[in-house]
C-alpha cells in the first residue's frame, strides 16, 4: 500500500465535491479496492469514504413497487431483506461475513468484475442504477469487464430493482475464490423472462436472449433443451474452459428456472 | 471407562488456550529495539540473465539503510543441500550453487535479486520499486521431459544438463523385474501426475536477525520446524558462524507441513545483514511471497506398471518417475522422490520384484521439497491407483485383490530395502469395512440415484515409513545429517520438571502429549511437567519435527532421559530410606521399599537432590537432570485402510465427499484425541490435493495460481464428517513406547481413496474413465466424462496433446 489521504464526508454533495480532485477515488466497503491497494496495484492519493453518508444507505420501496437499495448498503443488509428473496439469497453467498458486513452494492456494480454477482441480478431484474447525476438502465450500464457507463467521480447512490414474479440465482462457485465460475440470474415478469449470466464471458455480464425467448413461452427447464451456448468469447482459465463455462450456463439456467418454480 | 490422565487419556491441548486467545508468541511478534526491515525485490520472470542493477535512485530514498545484491554474497557460501543421492551409475547427483541473492541469473519467479533494508517496511518497498533491474529473458524450462532432452536450455549453465540424477532402485533387480514383466499373465499400466502443491501454513515465514556488537553473538528468530538444523546449516555452510556464537529461536510456529524444515535464503540474509547494518533486521513474508518462495511439494509425473499372474498375485512392479526439483535443491529435496518414495513401493503387498526409476529434474520453478508425507503419498497414490485399475481390468474385487496379496508375516523384509516390524493389514481392512458400513453402500448408491447423483466407492490401503530415522542407515543413503533426537529432563527441587526437547511443536500438541508420558512414568500430575522446545540456547542438539518422528524418536529420547532420572531418584530414595535401590519402587509419585511400609514422596527425593544434607554424596552427584539422545533402530511402519464415498454431479462434474473413513494402526496411542486431530488434518490435506489444490505454472514459468483467488485451499464445508479409528494396534517393536507416527498418514492414505471413488462413480455410470489427474476439479471431471475415449488422464491438458502424460503436472487450462 502507498500512503494516501482519507476523507469521510457525511453528505452526498460533499462526496461529489471531494471526488472532483484528480487524485480522489470513492471507497465503498473496500473489499475490492483495499486488497488492490495492498498489492500496490492501485494508488489513489485520496480516498473518499462513502461509508458515513446516511442518505446512501438503506432499503425502501418506491411507488412502482421497486426495491430501492442505497448504493452504500452492505451485502449483509441486502441478505437480510425479505422483499426480494432471490436477491437476498445472492447477497448471502458473497464472500464471508466480514466481506458481507463491509462490501456494498454500489461498489460491486461500479467495479463490474466479470465474476461479480449483483450485475447479473441488475441485468435480469431490469434494474435502474441511480447516480448523483442521472438514472441509467442496467442494459446501458454494464459495458464490459470492469467497465461501466459511470463517468469519472460519479457515485452510485441507489439501485432500483423491479421485483419479479419469480426469480432465482444459481452460483456455481470457482473452487478457489468462490466467486461464480458461472452465475445465472433468472427473473420472470408478467411481460417476459430475463436471463443474465455472470462469470462466463470475456465481455462481462450479459443476457442470454435465446433462453429469454424460450422461457417467456414456456417457463420450464425443458424449454432450454434445444438451446446451446457457444463457447466463443467465454473465459478460459485454470478453473474451466470456455466450453465448460458455456455448458454450465445452460445447466445453471435450467436449475434457476426449476428453483424459481 | 476412558482414562482421564496419563497415557491413553485425551486431555485438551494446553497450548490451544494461548493459540486461540491471541496470546501465542510467534516470530512476527518479536520486535527488537532498533530493528530495520527488509523487502526482497524478486524476479518476475522465470529465467533470465541479469545484465545490470541500477540502485542509484533507490539508495537515496527516504529511510534506506542499505541495499544488498548477489555481489554482497559472492564470497559467502550458498544454501546447502542436506542429502546427496547417488545415481544408477554410482555417480553423485548434480548439485548447483544456490546463492542467497541471485547472482548472474534469475531462475524462478520469486528468486530474490535485491534486498532493501530500510527504517520501515513501506520505505523498503518504495525503494525496491525504484531499483532498475535489466534482465535478458531466457526461455523458461518448465516441462521435465523436454528439460532432459539433448540441447535443452539449462537452468544452471555450469551443470552438464538439467538432470539432477537418474536413480535406479534397486538397480541390481532391474533385469529380473523386466523378465517378470515378460512372463506376466496380465500387466496393468497407469500414467499419472502427482500434482504440485503449496503448503500454505497459516503463519507465513518470518526471520529476525540480531548481532551483538559487544559479544559478537548472533541470534536468529525464525519460523522453523528444526532450529538446531538451521543453526548447523546456516552457521557452518553459509555464513561461517560457529554454533557457539549463534542462537536460533523458533518460538510458536503456526504450522509447517514440511515447508518450514528447510533453510531459506531470507534467514541467512537477515542474520548476515544484522551484522552488516549493525542493527536487527526483520523480514515477514507476505502471502504472495509465500506462494513464490516457500518450497512447494509433490510434482511427480509417473508411469507405473503392475504385473500379475493368472491367480491375481502381484509378480512385479515397475515405476518410472520424473520428479521436479525446481530451480535449486532445497535442503532435503533429493531424498523425497528417492528414499522416501522408493522404499514405500512394496506397500502392504508381497510383490517379490520391484524396480523404481526416478529422474530428478531442474526447472525454472520454485524449489520443491518435503510436504506432509513427502514421497510416501506419491508412492501410495501410484500403487493404490494401479491396483484399483488392475482389479477392474481383470474383473476382480479391489478389496479381495488387495487382501490376497497382503503381507501377513512380520518382520517382513521387502524387496525395496526396508524391514517392516509389525502390522496387521487384514485387521485394519476388517475394521474399515465395519466403520465405513460398506454393507450399506448399495442402499446409499440407490438413494443417490434418486437425486440424479452418481455415487462411487473408493478403498485403498497404505503403509508408510516414518519416525525417521536410523542415522547409520540414512548416512549410507546420502543424508548429510544424523536423525536421532534428544531430550534433557530437568527436575526442580520442588518436584516439577521441564523437558527440553529437540522435537519442535508447531501445531502437533507436544506440550500436551509429551507430559502424559512422563506423568505416567513417575506418577505425578501432568501440570507438573513443562515442555520446552524451539531454542538452541536451552534444548540439546536435536533434529526437529518432520517425518512423523516426534513421539517415536523425540518421545523415546524423553523416555530414556526420564528413565535415567528415575534410576537416580531411586538411589537417593534408597539412601534416605536405608534400603537397597534394587528394592525401591516408584508408583503414583511415591517411592516405597518393597515388602515394607516405608515410603517417600517424589517431592522429598527431588528436594534432597538439591538440598543434599542426607545424601550419598560420595557415590552420587547432587542435582536431578539427565539428557538422552535416541537414535532409532528402524523406521516405524504405520498402516491402514481408507474408504471414501463420493457423489458426482453428472451435469457439472462437481465431486462431493459424502463419507470418509480411516482405520489406522499407529501402534500404541498416547492421546487419542490428538491422534484423531492429526488424522483429520491429514485427510483434509489429502482431500485438498485430490479435489482442489493445483499449483500451476504457464509455459513461460509464470505462477498462475499465485494467490487464494486461484489456489483452492480445502475449507470446512468441502469435508464430510470423518470416521476414524485406531483401535487396531500392533505396537512398534523397537521403540520404548511402542508407538508409530500418525502425523502424515492421513495425507498419505487419502488421495487414492478419493480418486478411486470418483473413477468408480463414473464407471458405474457407464463412463469409460479409468483415470483423472488430480485435482479432480469440476471442469476436469466433466471433461473426462464427456470425452470418455481419451480416458488416460483425459482431463489433463498436458496429457491430451500427446496421448501420454507430458513432463509436467503444472497448469494450463482445465
Ligand atoms: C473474500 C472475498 C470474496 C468475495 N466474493 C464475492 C462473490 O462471490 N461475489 C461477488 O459479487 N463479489 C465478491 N466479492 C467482492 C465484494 O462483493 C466487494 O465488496 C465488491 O465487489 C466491492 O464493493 P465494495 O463496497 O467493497 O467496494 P470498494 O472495494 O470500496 O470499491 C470498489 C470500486 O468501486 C468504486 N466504488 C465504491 N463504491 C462506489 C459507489 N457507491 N459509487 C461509485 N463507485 C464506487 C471504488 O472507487 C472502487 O473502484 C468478494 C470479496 C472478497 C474480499
Amino acid at each position: 500500500m502507498y500512503a494516501f489521504e482519507m476523507e469521510r464526508p457525511e453528505t452526498l454533495a460533499d462526496a461529489v465535491a471531494a471526488l472532483k480532485d484528480e487524485e480522489a477515488q470513492a471507497l465503498g466497503g473496500g473489499q475490492t479496492l483495499i486488497p488492490t491497494m495492498k498489492q500496490r496495484l492501485a494508488q489513489p492519493g485520496r480516498l473518499i469514504s462513502l461509508a458515513g453518508i446516511a442518505e446512501m444507505k438503506g432499503i425502501d420501496s418506491d411507488d412502482d413497487g421497486r426495491l430501492c437499495i442505497g448504493g452504500g448498503t452492505t451485502h449483509g443488509a441486502i441478505a437480510a431483506q425479505s422483499d426480494y428473496p432471490a436477491l437476498a439469497a445472492l447477497a448471502s453467498r458473497i464472500g464471508d461475513p466480514a466481506v458481507r458486513n463491509r462490501g456494498t452494492i454500489g461498489g460491486s456494480v461500479a467495479n463490474n468484475d466479470p465474476s461479480a454477482c449483483y450485475p447479473a441480478a441488475c441485468l435480469a431484474s431490469n434494474a435502474t442504477i441511480v447516480t448523483n447525476a442521472r438514472e441509467i438502465a442496467a442494459d446501458d450500464f454494464f459495458l464490459g469487464m470492469f467497465t461501466t457507463a459511470l463517468e469519472e467521480g460519479e457515485i452510485v447512490t441507489e439501485v432500483r430493482f423491479p421485483v419479479p414474479e419469480a426469480a432465482n440465482y444459481q452460483k456455481f462457485a470457482q473452487p478457489a475464490s468462490r466467486f461464480p465460475l458461472v452465475g445465472v440470474f433468472v427473473a420472470k415478469f408478467s411481460d417476459g423472462v430475463r436471463v443474465a449470466v455472470t462469470g462466463a464471458s470475456e465481455g462481462g455480464v450479459f443476457r442470454w436472449s435465446e433462453a429469454e425467448t424460450a422461457l417467456s413461452d414456456n417457463f420450464s427447464a425443458a424449454a432450454l433443451d434445444d438451446l446451446n451456448v457457444s463457447a466463443d468469447g467465454m473465459i478460459s482459465d485454470l478453473h474451466g474452459s470456455g466450453a465448460y463455462r458455456a455448458h454450465l450456463i445452460k445447466v445453471m439456467t435450467g436449475r434457476a428456472v426449476t428453483a424459481a418454480g | 471407562m476412558p482414562k482421564d490422565h496419563g497415557i491413553g487419556a485425551s486431555p485438551k491441548r494446553r497450548e490451544d488456550i494461548r493459540f486461540l486467545t491471541g496470546d501465542g508468541r510467534y516470530t512476527d511478534d518479536i520486535n527488537l529495539a532498533g530493528q530495520a526491515y527488509v523487502h526482497f525485490l524478486r524476479s518476475d520472470v522465470a529465467h533470465g540473465r541479469i545484465r545490470s542493477i541500477d540502485m542509484a535512485a533507490a539508495a537515496g530514498m527516504p529511510g534506506v539503510v542499505r541495499i544488498f545484491t548477489g555481489e554482497d554474497f559472492a564470497d559467502i557460501g550458498g544454501l546447502p543441500c542436506g542429502w546427496c543421492v547417488t545415481d544408477r551409475h554410482g555417480n553423485p547427483m548434480q548439485e548447483p550453487k544456490h546463492p542467497v541473492l541471485a547472482h548472474g541469473k534469475v531462475r524462478h519467479v520469486g528468486d530474490p535479486i535485491c534486498a532493501v533494508v530500510a527504517e520501515t517496511l513501506s520505505q523498503a518497498r518504495d525503494a525496491a520499486e525504484a531499483i532498475v533491474v535489466d534482465i535478458e529473458e531466457l526461455p523458461a524450462v518448465i516441462d521435465m521431459k523436454k528439460a532432459v532432452q539433448d540441447g535443452a536450455i539449462k537452468v544452471h549453465d555450469d551443470l552438464a544438463s538439467n538432470l539432477c540424477y537418474d536413480w535406479g532402485f534397486i538397480e541390481d533387480n532391474k533385469a529380473a523385474v523386466d523378465e517378470a514383466f515378460k512372463a506376466a499373465h496380465h500387466v496393468t499400466t497407469l500414467e499419472l501426475v502427482n500434482n504440485r502443491l503449496i503448503a500454505n501454513p497459516m503463519e507465513p515465514r518470518v526471520a529476525v536477525g540480531q548481532w551483538e556488537k559487544g559479544t559478537g553473538d548472533y541470534t536468529l528468530y525464525t519460523t522453523s520446524q528444526n532450529p538446531h538444523v538451521i543453526r548447523l546449516l546456516m552457521g557452518a555452510f553459509v555464513l561461517g558462524i560457529p554454533e557457539h556464537k549463534l542462537r536460533v529461536v523458533s518460538p510458536d510456529v503456526g504450522g509447517g507441513f514440511g515447508t518450514k524444515i528447510f533453510h531459506y535464503a531470507e534467514e541467512a540474509f537477515c542474520t548476515f545483514a544484522a551484522k552488516a547494518c549493525r542493527r536487527p533486521v526483520k523480514w515477514t513474508s507476505s502471502r504472495s511471497e509465500a506462494f513464490m518462495s516457500d518450497a512447494h511439494g509433490r510434482d511427480h509425473v509417473s508411469k507405473i506398471e503392475l504385473a500379475m499372474d493368472a491367480e491375481g498375485m502381484f509378480t512385479a512392479l515397475r515405476t518410472d518417475t520424473y520428479a521436479n526439483m525446481g530451480a535449486y535443491l532445497s535442503t532435503f529435496a533429493p531424498s523425497v522422490p528417492t528414499w522416501l518414495h522408493g522404499i514405500l513401493m512394496a506397500g502392504n503387498y508381497k510383490t517379490p520384484l520391484i524396480y523404481v526409476n526416478v529422474k530428478a529434474v531442474f526447472t525454472n520453478t520454485v524449489p520443491v521439497d518435503a510436504y506432509r508425507g513427502a514421497g510416501r503419498p506419491e508412492a501410495t497414490y501410484q500403487l493404490e491407483r494401479v491396483i484399483d485399475k488392475a482389479a477392474r481390468e481383470t474383473g476382480r474385487d479391489p478389496i479381495a485383490l488387495r487382501r490376497q496379496n497382503f503381507i501377513t508375516e512380520f518382520p517382513y523384509a521387502t524387496p525395496v530395502a526396508v524391514e517392516y516390524d509389525t502390522g496387521d493389514y487384514h485387521a485394519t481392512m476388517d475394521k474399515l469395512i465395519e466403520i465405513a458400513d460398506l454393507a450399506g453402500f448399495d442402499a446409499r448408491l440407490a438413494e443417490s440415484k434418486t437425486r440424479g447423483k452418481l455415487r462411487g466407492l473408493g478403498v485403498n490401503c497404505y503403509i508408510e515409513a516414518c519416525g525417521i530415522a536410523p542415522s547409520n542407515l540414512v548416512g549410507q543413503l546420502g543424508a548429510r545429517a544424523g536423525l536421532y533426537e534428544s531430550a534433557t529432563v530437568r527436575v526442580n527441587a520442588t518436584g516439577g520438571l521441564v523437558v527440553m526437547t529437540g522435537s519442535h511443536s508447531h501445531g502437533q500438541g507436544h506440550e500436551t502429549a509429551f507430559p502424559q508420558v512422563v506423568a505416567d512414568m513417575i506418577g505425578i500430575p501432568e501440570d507438573m511437567i513443562e515442555i520446552v522446545h524451539g531454542d538452541t540456547a536451552n534444548a540439546p542438539m536435536g533434529m526437529g519435527t518432520y517425518g512423523s518422528r516426534s513421539l517415536a524418536v523425540g518421545g523415546s529420547a524423553m523416555v530414556r532421559a526420564t528413565e535415567k532420572i528415575i534410576a537416580k531418584a531411586k538411589k537417593i530414595a534408597a539412601h534416605i530410606m536405608e534400603a537397597s535401590d534394587q528394592d525401591i519402587e516408584l508408583k503414583d509419585g511415591k517411592f516405597t521399599v518393597a515388602g515394607t511400609d516405608k515410603s517417600l514422596a517424589w517431592g522429598d527425593v527431588t528436594l534432597a537432590a538439591y538440598v543434599p544434607h542426607n545424601y550419598p554424596l560420595k557415590d552420587l552427584e547432587p542435582g536431578l537432570e539427565e539428557t538422552a539422545f535416541y537414535d532409532p533402530n528402524n523406521f516405524t511402519y504405520p498402516s491402514g485402510a481408507y474408504c471414501c464415498e463420493v457423489e458426482v454431479d453428472p451435469d457439472t462434474g462437481k465431486v462431493t465427499i459424502e463419507r470418509f473413513a480411516a482405520a489406522d494402526d499407529f501402534g500404541n496411542i498416547i492421546n487419542p484425541m490428538i491422534v484423531d486431530g492429526q488424522v483429520h488434518g491429514g485427510i483434509a490435506q489429502g482431500i485438498g490435493q485430490a479435489l482442489l489444490e493445483a499449483c500451476a505454472y504457464d509455459e513461460n514459468g509464470q505462477l498462475i495460481s499465485a494467490s487464494y483467488m486461484d489456489y483452492a485451499m480445502p475449507r470446512a464445508d468441502d469435508m464430510p464428517m470423518f470416521t476414524v479409528d485406531h483401535s487396531c494396534q500392533t505396537p512398534c517393536t523397537h521403540n520404548p513406547l511402542g508407538v508409530k507416527g500418525c502425523g502424515e498418514a492421513g495425507a498419505i492414505g487419502s488421495p487414492p481413496a478419493v480418486v478411486n471413488a470418483v473413477c468408480d462413480a463414473l464407471q458405474r455410470a457407464g463412463k469409460n474413465v479409468t483415470h483423472i489427474d488430480m485435482p479432480l476439479s469440476p471442469a476436469r471431471v466433466w471433461a473426462a466424462m464427456n470425452d470418455a475415449t481419451a480416458n488416460e488422464g483425459a482431463a489433463q491438458p498436458a496429457a491430451r496433446s500427446s496421448g501420454s502424460a507430458e513432463g509436467r503436472s503444472l497448469g494450463g487450462q482445465a
